[in-house]
C-alpha cells in the first residue's frame, strides 16, 4: 500500500489523465447533484419544514392541499387515535403579490400558509392577523421587512415582519402567517375555494407511532379510509413534478457515475498491462495478490477522492458566485459525501475490471526465459 | 564469520516438472536430483532451453514440481498452495533478476525496503537492516538515490542487498554479470561470494559466463532438464 502511495505522488503525472477526467465528471455530478437539491428545496421546503411525524390528506384529494379537506370531526376522530398527541391545521392559498412601487402586472409568486403548529425556524405563535414571515428568497425579489404586499387579485395586505429561511413551496415564495389570515386572504381572493370556519387542507400530526404500519396507518384505520395519511418525506416527494425531477437528475447522475466507472476501470486495466513486469517482481519477492490489487484500488481511491475534493470546491464557487435567485442550487456536505462516496464506490468498481490480470501475474515471468 | 547451518539450504529429490502443451506434453525438469550446502554456491550452467528457468523457479518456490521432493532449509515446500509459497517466497528465498527489476520510483534503500513492506512489516528493525547491508555494500551514500541515478554495478549491489533483506536460506541469481563488462563482472561475482559466504547463505547462480564459474564452489550442468554434476 506505501508503494502505490510512493508511485501516486512520486509520479503524478502518471494520474494525471485519469485525474483531469475524474475531476471533470465529479463536478458534474456535484453540479447536476446541486441543482437537484436546489430544485427540491425550492419545491418541497415548506413541506419539509412541518415538524410534524405525519401530515393528513382527505383520501380524495391525491396528496394535494388545494384539494384535500379535514372538517372538524374528521379531525376530533384523528386527535382520538391513540398515539396522536397533538395536531395543527394547514391551509395555503397561492397568489401573486403586488409589491408597493411595483407595476399593476408585475407580480411576485408566493404562496400563503396559515399555521397552528409552527414549522422550523417560526415562532410557536403565528404572527398576528394580517402579518405574515416571508421565505428568505422572496429579498432577491425586493421584499422588505415592513413591506406591505398585497395578494391576490383582492390585493388583500399581509405585513413582512421577518424572514425565514427553506421554506419555498413548488418554486414560490412562501409567506406564513395564522390560519386567520390565511382564510381571510383565501375568501377574498378564492371564492370558489372557501372552506367552512375550523375546516383545513390538512393536518399535521405529532405522535408517537402505534400499532402495524405506525401512526399513519393508523389514523387511517381510524377514520375508515377518509383520510390519506403520509410522513412528512412522503408528502415531499408526492407534490406535483418532484419525482420526476428526482428521476430525471438521479438518471443523469447514474450515466456520469458509469461513465467514471468505465474511465476508471479502463485507465487501471491499461496502468495493470504497463506493470506486468513490475507486479511479477514484486510476486516473486513475496508480494501477494492482494497486496498489489490493494495497492491498485488505493491509488483509484486517492484519484477519486482528490478530484472529488476540487469538484468540491468548484461547486462551493458556483454556489457562491451565482447570483441568488438565477440557478437553483444547493451544494451541501451531504451532497459532498453522497456524490464523492458514490464515485468512490464506481471507481473501486471499475478496479475489479484489472483483479482477473493482477491474479493471472506470474512470478516467474520475473526471472524470464534466460535461465 | 557465520557458521553454517548443517541443514542443506536445498534438497531436490527426483523432482520433474512436466508441461502440457496441446495434445502432447514437454518434460522440461526430468528426475533433477540436486543439494546445495547450507553455504555453498552452486553455477548452474546449461543451454537456452534446458530447464534453467525451471529448477530455479521451482527451487525458489514460484512452480511447484510434478512430482518429486523438495526441501528449503528443511521447509519441504513440495505440496504448498500458492498463498503458502508466497509466504515462503518472502521469508525464505531472494532473488537477483537478471535485468535488475529495480523498482523505479523508489529510492535504493526503499527498494531493500519493500521486501519488508510486503508482509508483516518490521519497522525499525527493517530499516536497521536496510542501512547496515547498504553500508556492507558500499552504497551508503547513494541510499537515497533513485536506480535511474546509479551505475549498472550499483543497481546490482542494491538488488543483491533486496535479495538479502529477509536474510534467505537460498538466494537465486539469474545471470548476474551478462549486463556488466568483464572487470565489474567479476567485481560484482566477488562480492556475491563475500557477502554469501560471510553470512552462511547459499546460493545458485545460473550464467553462461565461464568466466566467474571459478567464483562457485560447484558447478553444475543441465542439458534437456538433466542434471549433471
Amino acid at each position: 500500500m506505501r508503494l502505490a502511495l510512493r508511485e501516486l505522488f512520486r509520479r503524478p503525472g502518471r494520474f494525471l489523465t485519469a485525474g483531469a477526467i475524474l475531476t471533470l465528471l465529479a463536478t458534474l455530478v456535484m453540479l447536476f447533484g446541486g441543482i437537484l437539491d436546489g430544485l427540491l428545496d425550492n419545491s418541497t421546503a415548506g413541506v419539509r419544514a412541518q415538524r410534524g411525524d405525519a401530515l393528513v390528506f382527505s383520501a380524495q384529494a391525491k396528496e394535494s392541499f388545494l384539494r384535500s379537506r379535514i372538517d372538524r370531526s374528521l379531525r376530533a376522530r384523528i386527535e382520538a387515535v391513540p398515539g396522536v398527541a397533538r395536531t395543527g391545521g394547514i391551509g395555503i392559498v397561492q397568489l401573486g403579490a403586488r409589491l408597493p412601487d411595483a407595476g399593476p402586472r408585475d407580480l411576485v409568486d408566493t404562496v400563503l400558509f396559515g399555521y397552528e403548529v409552527a414549522p422550523q425556524g417560526l415562532p410557536d405563535t403565528p404572527p398576528a392577523d394580517g402579518e405574515v414571515i416571508a421565505d428568505d428568497t422572496l429579498r432577491d425579489q425586493g421584499v422588505e421587512r415592513g413591506m406591505v404586499l398585497r395578494l391576490g387579485p383582492a390585493r388583500s395586505p399581509v405585513t413582512v415582519i421577518g424572514f425565514v429561511e427553506q421554506t419555498n413551496y413548488l418554486g414560490q415564495g412562501a409567506l406564513w402567517g395564522s390560519p386567520t389570515t390565511w382564510r381571510t386572504v383565501l375568501t377574498a381572493n378564492r371564492p370558489d375555494e372557501i372552506l367552512p370556519a375550523d375546516t383545513f387542507q390538512s393536518l399535521v400530526v405529532v405522535g408517537e407511532p402505534s400499532g402495524p404500519g405506525g401512526l399513519a396507518a393508523a389514523i387511517d384505520a381510524a377514520t375508515a379510509g377518509a383520510t390519506r395519511t403520509l410522513t412528512v418525506e412522503a408528502a415531499a416527494d408526492a407534490l406535483p413534478g418532484v419525482k420526476e425531477q428526482r428521476a430525471t437528475f438521479g438518471q443523469i447522475i447514474n450515466t456520469i457515475v458509469f461513465v467514471a466507472l468505465v474511465v476508471v476501470g479502463l485507465f487501471f486495466a491499461l496502468l495493470t498491462v504497463e506493470r506486468m513486469g513490475l507486479y511479477g517482481v514484486l510476486k516473486a519477492i513475496g508480494a501477494s495478490s492482494r497486496t498489489l490489487f490493494a495497492g491498485l484500488v488505493v491509488q483509484a481511491a486517492v484519484v477519486t477522492i482528490s478530484a472529488c475534493v476540487i469538484a468540491g470546491a468548484l461547486a462551493v464557487l458556483v454556489d457562491v458566485t451565482v447570483p441568488a435567485g438565477s440557478l437553483p442550487f444547493a451544494i451541501s456536505a451531504g451532497r459532498f459525501a453522497t456524490s464523492t462516496v458514490t464515485l468512490l464506490v464506481a471507481a473501486i468498481a471499475g478496479c475489479a475490471f484489472s483483479l482477473r490480470r493482477v491474479l493471472r501475474v506470474d512470478p516467474a515471468s520475473a526471472i524470464g526465459g534466460s535461465l | 564469520m557465520t557458521h553454517p547451518d548443517p541443514t542443506p539450504a536445498l534438497q531436490m529429490t527426483a523432482v520433474r516438472k512436466v508441461y502440457p502443451m496441446g495434445d502432447s506434453e514437454v518434460v522440461a525438469l526430468d528426475h533433477a536430483t540436486l543439494t546445495v550446502g547450507a553455504d555453498e554456491i552452486v553455477a548452474l550452467v546449461g543451454p537456452s532451453g534446458s530447464g534453467k528457468t525451471t529448477l530455479c523457479t521451482i527451487a525458489g518456490g514460484i512452480l511447484s514440481p510434478t512430482a518429486g521432493q523438495v526441501v528449503v532449509g528443511g521447509r519441504d515446500i513440495t505440496g504448498y498452495s500458492s498463498k503458502q509459497l508466497t509466504e515462503f517466497r518472502r521469508t525464505t528465498v531472494g532473488f537477483v533478476f537478471q535485468s535488475v527489476n529495480l523498482i523505479p520510483f523508489l529510492t535504493a534503500r526503499e527498494n531493500l525496503l519493500v521486501v519488508d513492506e510486503m508482509g508483516r512489516r518490521t519497522g525499525a528493525a527493517a530499516r536497521r537492516r536496510a542501512d547496515q547491508l547498504l553500508g556492507e555494500l558500499d552504497l551508503s551514500d547513494r541510499a537515497g538515490n533513485l536506480p535511474s541515478q546509479l551505475s549498472g554495478g550499483q543497481r546490482q549491489r542494491v538488488a543483491i542487498g533486496r535479495a538479502l533483506m529477509n536474510e534467505p536460506t537460498l538466494v537465486l541469481f539469474d545471470e548476474p554479470t551478462s549486463a556488466l563488462d568483464t572487470a565489474l563482472g567479476d567485481q560484482v561475482m566477488a562480492l556475491i561470494r563475500h557477502e554469501m559466504k560471510s553470512r552462511g547463505t547459499a546460493a545458485i547462480v545460473v550464467t553462461h559466463d565461464e568466466r566467474i564459474l571459478h567464483y562457485a564452489d560447484r558447478v553444475v550442468h543441465i542439458t534437456d532438464g538433466r542434471l549433471d554434476a
